[in-house]
């Protein structure tokens, strides 16, 4: 017996330490295919990654930025996590980015008689109910209708920025402006509605100084990754939203309302996009503004949020640092176009690349899953 | 009101958009009937579309623009049954990677390459003798007064669904996607079918991104496509996996969305994103009927492995 336990342990120091190489190994090839791409692009590669290194992670500032952009990441990434752990695959954050956005910015605007810390709280509440209720469509669609879920999400998306641009050229229009505007922007909202920066937090501002643009929804994220964590793997509900992302008829015949675990799953991920949007907003944009597309706000943050959740192995603790390694390349991206004129744009493909790795190495996982699975058939005849 | 919005005007432009998602649409309905979705239609795309776009800048050649985009459409479409065959990824997930890599890839060439957008001439009106000239319910300006490219994608539908119906090729996609051990049991390799579909399939959104970057549009420029590539893999849905019904949500969307062009120009008094949104809530709507139906191919999504 003991040697069984002895034998089981060994195995689960592999396990994860499969885990850990898989991401690794995933990036390690995507680099190396970068490599090539800036070999082809006449650029150094060595040059490149020194310049993306410096830009993103060389000083105090980069890093501050770095964790700016990481910020929306987290949200939608732990938003995915939820979706992805739950058997749905949310392809709507641009859209419900948006929805809260709108939502948050609205109330900001609109309630800015009420004292700070209310105002902040009503517009991030209202900002993940939007979220919620923009990804709850597609939960719905895909529950109750059987209307596949991704595709519906990215109708969302399109539709979401039809209504933004709308309500930017009507109601939430800025007053100085009149009639359409090509980049059309809501007022700027009040300082008390406006999220602190990081240096108003004790022991932060010691790291950071006063200079960056770090601002409290970085510590929001945390906060929100380590909640999603004890939801998923220490709560009830989250034992039933991975049960039905895990095995649905399995799910089904052990009781669990199946069709009310994927609403649930895609309001969740839809809330913590609306949370992303709201705090870019209030935190960083203090407007809200577009030139028609959704990336103009949103910064791909949508699509880049899946990436890191994925990278990050679907779980809140490796969402984090994926996210800010997501976050390190896209800012370190623009210092790479400035040094080596190569275009950020590059980050894009790369993430791409990233994806298709990471869901690519999986097999080996799975192959190692079925042997064992046959092994301990084998042993068990024994 | 409606003489001036349904014009001969309208229906002809309706058919002309509707050129890219039928490419791409017929070409996704291959790789669905055998079972795999490739939601990195809009990346490729992106890539067929620029690829076309240069090769004609650069030489002023069709022929040439047409074999780039379809080699280029070919390779991602390899590549992406490599992954979601032999590797046997999550197809919806490594779909957004390829997406994200034709987005990426497709803006850097074309800053690194042309910097700023372009215009070629592109492929000219053929005006088809006699037929463009009827003038009963203007249908000579409505369907023969078009590019090669339009006629073109018209023709694949039929020859797509003949292929898919009445062939032993569309007889074993058909069962590859169905019932893939049973196809394997008699005989028919699961892999080389879905190989096939999915490279085909990627082909033909190249062309569809020719189709807009050389025919329809004769421009280049960062994101060309705007999603259209993933509304094609949503009219592969409504069509209920029939090329001719895929054809009918095509032009369908298509109709929605000249019908909003036309709203502008008449000037009637709808805010314009409600009309540009139009097209997408009624997919959705569509969507909702179309699943209905549940005719899905059984095994689409599922990757197949020999003795399971």
């Amino acid at each position: 017996m003991q040697f069984i336990s002895g034998i089981l342990q060994g195995r689960r120091i592999i396990d994860s330490l499969y885990s850990f190489l898989m991401p690794l190994l995933a990036i390690t090839a995507a680099l190396i295919v970068a490599a090539v791409m800036l070999f082809f692009l006449d650029a150094s590669p060595i040059d490149a990654y020194e310049a993306l290194y410096d830009g993103s992670l060389g000083n105090t500032n980069s890093i501050a930025e770095t964790l700016v952009k990481a910020t929306p990441l987290i949200f939608v990434g732990i938003g995915i996590c939820v979706a992805f752990r739950g058997g749905v695959i949310n392809i709507g954050g641009e859209g419900q980015m948006i929805a809260g956005a709108v939502a948050g910015t609205a109330v900001a605007l609109g309630l800015d008689g009420l004292p700070s810390l209310l105002l902040i709280t009503t517009s991030i509440v209202v900002g993940f109910i939007a979220g919620a209720l923009w990804g709850g469509i597609a939960g719905v669609l895909k529950a109750y209708f059987d209307v596949n879920e991704i595709l519906s999400t990215i109708m969302l998306n399109q539709i979401a920025i039809q209504l933004m641009v709308y309500l930017l050229n009507g109601v939430m229009q800025e007053p100085s402006e009149d009639g359409r505007n090509r980049i059309p922007k809501s007022s700027r909202i009040v300082e008390k509605a406006q999220l602190p920066r990081i240096d108003e937090v004790p022991f932060f501002d010691t790291l950071f100084g006063d200079t960056t643009r770090l601002h409290v929804g970085f510590l929001f994220a945390l906060i929100l990754a380590f909640l999603t964590f004890v939801l998923l793997w220490q709560t009830t509900l989250g034992y039933r939203i991975r049960a039905v992302g895990y095995n649905q008829d399995a799910a089904r015949y052990a009781g669990i309302n199946v069709k009310r675990q994927m609403l649930i799953s895609m309001l969740l991920a839809g809330g913590f996009a609306g949370l992303a949007g709201v705090i870019q907003v209030l935190g960083l944009q203090y407007r809200l503004q577009t030139d028609g597309s959704a990336v103009d706000f949103t910064g791909n943050a949508g699509f880049n949020g899946i990436v890191a959740a994925l990278f990050g192995g679907l779980h809140p603790a490796g969402t984090i640092p994926a996210s800010v390694f997501f976050g390190a390349l896209l800012v370190g991206a623009r210092n790479m176009q400035r040094v080596t004129e190569v275009p950020a744009s590059l980050i894009t493909a790369f993430n791409g690349i990233v994806v298709m790795f990471v869901v690519s190495v999986q097999i080996f996982n799975r192959r190692r899953a079925r042997r064992r699975a046959a092994v301990q058939k084998e042993q068990s005849h024994v | 009101m409606f003489d001036e919005l349904l014009t001969a005007g309208v229906f002809a432009s309706a058919i002309r958009l509707a050129t890219p998602y039928i490419y791409a649409a017929i070409g996704e309905t291959f790789g669905q009937r055998s079972g795999v979705l490739n939601l990195g239609v809009d990346g490729i795309m992106l890539m067929g579309a620029f690829a076309s776009f240069y090769a004609v800048y650069e030489t002023n050649s069709l022929l040439l623009g047409i074999l780039v985009a379809l080699l280029v459409g070919a390779l991602l479409g390899l590549f992406m049954a490599f992954i979601s065959v032999t590797l046997q990824a999550e197809q919806g997930i490594s779909g957004i990677g390829l997406y994200l890599f034709g987005l990426g890839m497709s803006e850097l060439l074309f800053v690194k390459l042309l910097g700023t957008p372009r215009s070629v001439d592109g492929f000219p009106r053929v005006d088809i003798p006699l037929l463009s000239d009827l003038q009963f319910l203007g249908i000579g300006e409505i369907f023969f007064r078009h590019n090669l490219m339009v006629y073109l994608a018209f023709a694949l539908v039929p020859i797509s669904a003949y292929v898919l119906n009445y062939t032993t090729l569309g007889l074993n996609i058909r069962a590859v996607g169905q019932n893939p051990q049973a196809a394997d049991a008699m005989g028919v390799s699961v892999a080389r079918v879905r190989y096939f579909t999915v490279t085909l399939g990627g082909m033909f959104s190249g062309l569809a991104g020719a189709s807009l970057s050389i025919a329809l549009l004769k421009v280049f420029q960062q994101n060309l496509t705007a999603g259209k590539g993933f509304i094609a893999v949503a009219l592969v849905y409504f069509g209920g996996w029939r090329p001719t019904w895929v054809l009918a949500g095509a032009m369908l969307f298509s109709f929605v969305n000249a019908l909003q062009l036309q709203v502008k120009t008449v000037g009637i008094d709808i805010p314009s994103e409600f009309a540009v949104m139009a097209p997408y809530v009624l997919t959705i709507i569509a969507l909702i009927f179309a699943t209905k139906r549940r005719e899905q191919p059984t095994a689409l999504t599922k990757p197949f492995e020999r003795g399971e």
